[in-house]
C-alpha cells in the first residue's frame, strides 16, 4: 500500500517538474520558492491542507478577474450584454492585448469586494444571459481568429426562479459546446472557486489550469455536507472527501498544470500573482498556438473522452 | 421491487413488512390523485395514472420494453462498474452504496444503452434509470452514453437518449463533473459525423445531466409534469427565499419559456420517436 502511494506521488511529482508553467518563471528568486512548492506537492495534501485551499480559494482579499485583467492585459475594452436579454455583471467578455502583442478574447466571472459591488456581482453567480455574453464572446474570437482566454470563479451558476425560467441547465449545456466547437486556441484558469456546472461552463479548453489555491467541484463542500452528511456544518469532511484542491485534479487528469501563487496565496501579492498568472497563459498558448485548427478541435475532444476512471465485471 | 403479486387492496399492502415511511406515500398510489394501483394496472397503461394522467417513474428495462421493438434491443457495455477513484466515504463507503445499487436494481449502473429499432428505425438507445443512485452520472453514465454517440456515428444512425437523473454522481467528484464536457464532446462529433439526437427528459432531469447531454438533442421533448430545472426547487427556495411558482422546473413550464420542442405524453412517446427517426433517416 505504501509502495503504491510512493508510486502514485513520484510520477506526479514528474509529471509536475515537467511542467513550463512551473519552470519557466523569470522572475528572481522565483524558482527556488517554486521548488519548495514542488516539496510541498509531493506529499498528499491532507484535509488541513485541502480545507487551506477551500479558505484561500474564498478569500475576500483574493484577486478577482477584473485585477488580473488590469494588470495583465493592455487596452482592455469590455463587451456588454447578451444582445438578446440584459447584462450580466457576474460574468465579464471583453477584448484585450496579452503579452504585449496580440488581440484576445476574455471571458471570467467576476465576483464584487463590497457588499454593494456584491450584490452587483450576484456574488459571481451567473443567469444564463451571463453564459449567453459568453457564448457571443466567443463567436466573436472564432469570426476573428482570436484566442480565447478565460478565468473562472464561481460559486455555481445562480440558483434562482428566473434563472431556471430562462433555461440555466440548456444555457451551460449550449456554453461547453460552443467551447468544443471552436477552431482558435483556447486557455482556461480556475483563480478562485471552480463551483461545478457554472464553472466547467466556461472552461471546456485546450488547456486548463488552476492556481494553486484554487479549488474545482463538483458541488460545494457545504452542498455535499448538506446532501450526503445531512449537515451542512461538515463541509471540512465533505471537502476532504471530494478532493477539489488543485494538486488533486491534477492528479486526477482533470487539468493541464498548476500556476504558482505567491507566498501565503494570491491575496498576499496581486502583482506577483498576476505575473505568475500571465506567463502560466502565455506558456499553455505557446503550446497550442501552432496546431492545426481542426487537430486542435479533435484532440481536446480526445482530452475529454478518457475523462474519468472504470471498473468491469 | 414488484412485490405486488397478489395484493388486493391499499389495508393490506400496508401491513405488509415494507411499510412505507410515514410521510412516503405507497410507490402505486398516485401522487396526483390518490389512486392506488397493483403493478400489473399500472403495466398496462404504460405506469400512467389513468384517472389523472400521473406518469410514474419507469425503470431503464421496462422503459427499453415500452419504446423498442419487440426483440431489438442489443444491450452493450454490460461489463461496466464504477470504480472508487476517491476511496470516497461519507456515512457509508461509496463501494457499499454501488454494491446495494446493482444488487436492488438489477443494473451495473445508472444508464442502459444498446442498438434498438423503434417503428423500424434503426437507432442507438441510451436510457437512464433513476432508481441506481438517483440516476446520478458518474465516469460509467458518461462513458456508456459517449460510445453510444460512437456507435450512433459509426451506424449512421440516430442516438435516442431518455434521461432520469439527479445529476453528477457527488461520490466521483470532480471527475463526475468532467461527465459534462466529455458527453458534450461526444455529441459534437456526433454532429460533426452528420448524426441526430434526439434527448426524451422524464422525471426528474436536473443538474449535471440537464446541463449537458440531455438539453443538446436536436430535438428536445419531455414527459407530463417532469421536473427539468438545473436547480432543484429546495435549493432554489433555500437559497433565494423566493416563492416558487407551482409549475416550477416543469416541463410544462419549459415548454412555456422555449426550452422544449413538445411535451410527449407517455402512450404517444414510440409513435413519437418513430417519426422522427423517420425524419432523421439518411
Amino acid at each position: 500500500m505504501a509502495n503504491e502511494d510512493e508510486l502514485r506521488l513520484r510520477e506526479r511529482l514528474s509529471k509536475l517538474g515537467a511542467m513550463k508553467l512551473l519552470r519557466g518563471t523569470k522572475l528572481s528568486g522565483e524558482l527556488a520558492r517554486l521548488q519548495d512548492q514542488l516539496d510541498h506537492l509531493q506529499a498528499d495534501p491532507s484535509a488541513e491542507e485541502i480545507w487551506q485551499s477551500v479558505e484561500l480559494a474564498r478569500h475576500a482579499d483574493r484577486p478577482y478577474t477584473l485585477d488580473y485583467v488590469e494588470r495583465i492585459f493592455e487596452d482592455f475594452f469590455e463587451l456588454h450584454g447578451d444582445r438578446g436579454r440584459a447584462d450580466d455583471l457576474a460574468l465579464v467578455t471583453g477584448l484585450g492585448k496579452l503579452g504585449g502583442g496580440r488581440t484576445v478574447v476574455l471571458v471570467g466571472h467576476q465576483k464584487g469586494r463590497d457588499l454593494k459591488e456584491r450584490t452587483k456581482r450576484n456574488f459571481g453567480m451567473a443567469y444564463p444571459e451571463g453564459y449567453r455574453k459568453a457564448m457571443r464572446a466567443m463567436a466573436l474570437a472564432e469570426r476573428h481568429g482570436f484566442p480565447l482566454v478565460t478565468f473562472v470563479d464561481t460559486p455555481g451558476a445562480y440558483p434562482g426562479v428566473a434563472a431556471e425560467q430562462h433555461g440555466q441547465g440548456g444555457a451551460i449545456a449550449r456554453s461547453q459546446a460552443a467551447m468544443v466547437r471552436l477552431r482558435v486556441p483556447t486557455v482556461a484558469c480556475v483563480i478562485g472557486e471552480g463551483g461545478s456546472g457554472g464553472a466547467v461552463a466556461i472552461a471546456l479548453a485546450d488547456r486548463v489550469l488552476m492556481q494553486e489555491n484554487a479549488i474545482y467541484s463538483v458541488i460545494s463542500p457545504e452542498g455535499c455536507a448538506a446532501i450526503l452528511w445531512r449537515d451542512a456544518g461538515e463541509a471540512r469532511k465533505a471537502a476532504a472527501a471530494f478532493k477539489p484542491d488543485a494538486a488533486h485534479c491534477l492528479e486526477l487528469g482533470v487539468i493541464d498544470g498548476i500556476v504558482a501563487e505567491p507566498e501565503g496565496g494570491a491575496h498576499a501579492d496581486a502583482d506577483a500573482a498576476a505575473q505568475l498568472l500571465e506567463q502560466g497563459i502565455l506558456a499553455a498558448f505557446e503550446e497550442i498556438d501552432s496546431m492545426d485548427p481542426s487537430d486542435r478541435r479533435r484532440e481536446r475532444r480526445a482530452k475529454y473522452r478518457v475523462m474519468g476512471v472504470l471498473a468491469s465485471v | 421491487m414488484s412485490s405486488g403479486q397478489g395484493r388486493v387492496d391499499v389495508e393490506v399492502e400496508s401491513k405488509r413488512a415494507e411499510e412505507p415511511t410515514p410521510g412516503q406515500a405507497h410507490p402505486n398510489t398516485c401522487p396526483g390523485c390518490g389512486s392506488h394501483y397493483r403493478d400489473d394496472e399500472l403495466e398496462q397503461t404504460l405506469r400512467v395514472c389513468p384517472q389523472c394522467g400521473h406518469h410514474f417513474r419507469v425503470r431503464a428495462r421496462d422503459r427499453i420494453d415500452q419504446l423498442a421493438d419487440a426483440g431489438s434491443f442489443s444491450e452493450e457495455d454490460i461489463e461496466l462498474r464504477s470504480a472508487d477513484p476517491l476511496a470516497f466515504f461519507d456515512l457509508r463507503p461509496y463501494t457499499e452504496r454501488l454494491a446495494e445499487a446493482e444488487i436492488d436494481t438489477g443494473l451495473g449502473d445508472a444508464i442502459v444503452c444498446g442498438s434498438a429499432q423503434i417503428e423500424e428505425g434503426d437507432c442507438q438507445l441510451a436510457v437512464m434509470d433513476f432508481a441506481f443512485m438517483g440516476g446520478s452520472m458518474g465516469s460509467v453514465v458518461g462513458e456508456k452514453f459517449v460510445r453510444a454517440c460512437e456507435r450512433a456515428s459509426t451506424a449512421g444512425t440516430p442516438l435516442v437518449s431518455v434521461s432520469a437523473s439527479g445529476g453528477a454522481r457527488m461520490q466521483e467528484g470532480i471527475l463526475a463533473l468532467m461527465q459534462l464536457p466529455k458527453t458534450i464532446c461526444a455529441i459534437d462529433e456526433l454532429h460533426e459525423s452528420g448524426g441526430a439526437m434526439i434527448s426524451v427528459l422524464t422525471h426528474p432531469t436536473t443538474g449535471g445531466v440537464l446541463a449537458s447531454f440531455a438539453s443538446l438533442g436536436d430535438v428536445v421533448v419531455a414527459e407530463p409534469g417532469a421536473l427539468m430545472s438545473f436547480a432543484g426547487p429546495r435549493v432554489v427556495a433555500q437559497t433565494t427565499r423566493e416563492k416558487l411558482p407551482d409549475d416550477f422546473g416543469l416541463a410544462e413550464s419549459n415548454y412555456r419559456y422555449g426550452h422544449l420542442d413538445g411535451i410527449v405524453p407517455r402512450g404517444e412517446l414510440r409513435p413519437t420517436l418513430g417519426r422522427l427517426l423517420r425524419l432523421f433517416a439518411r
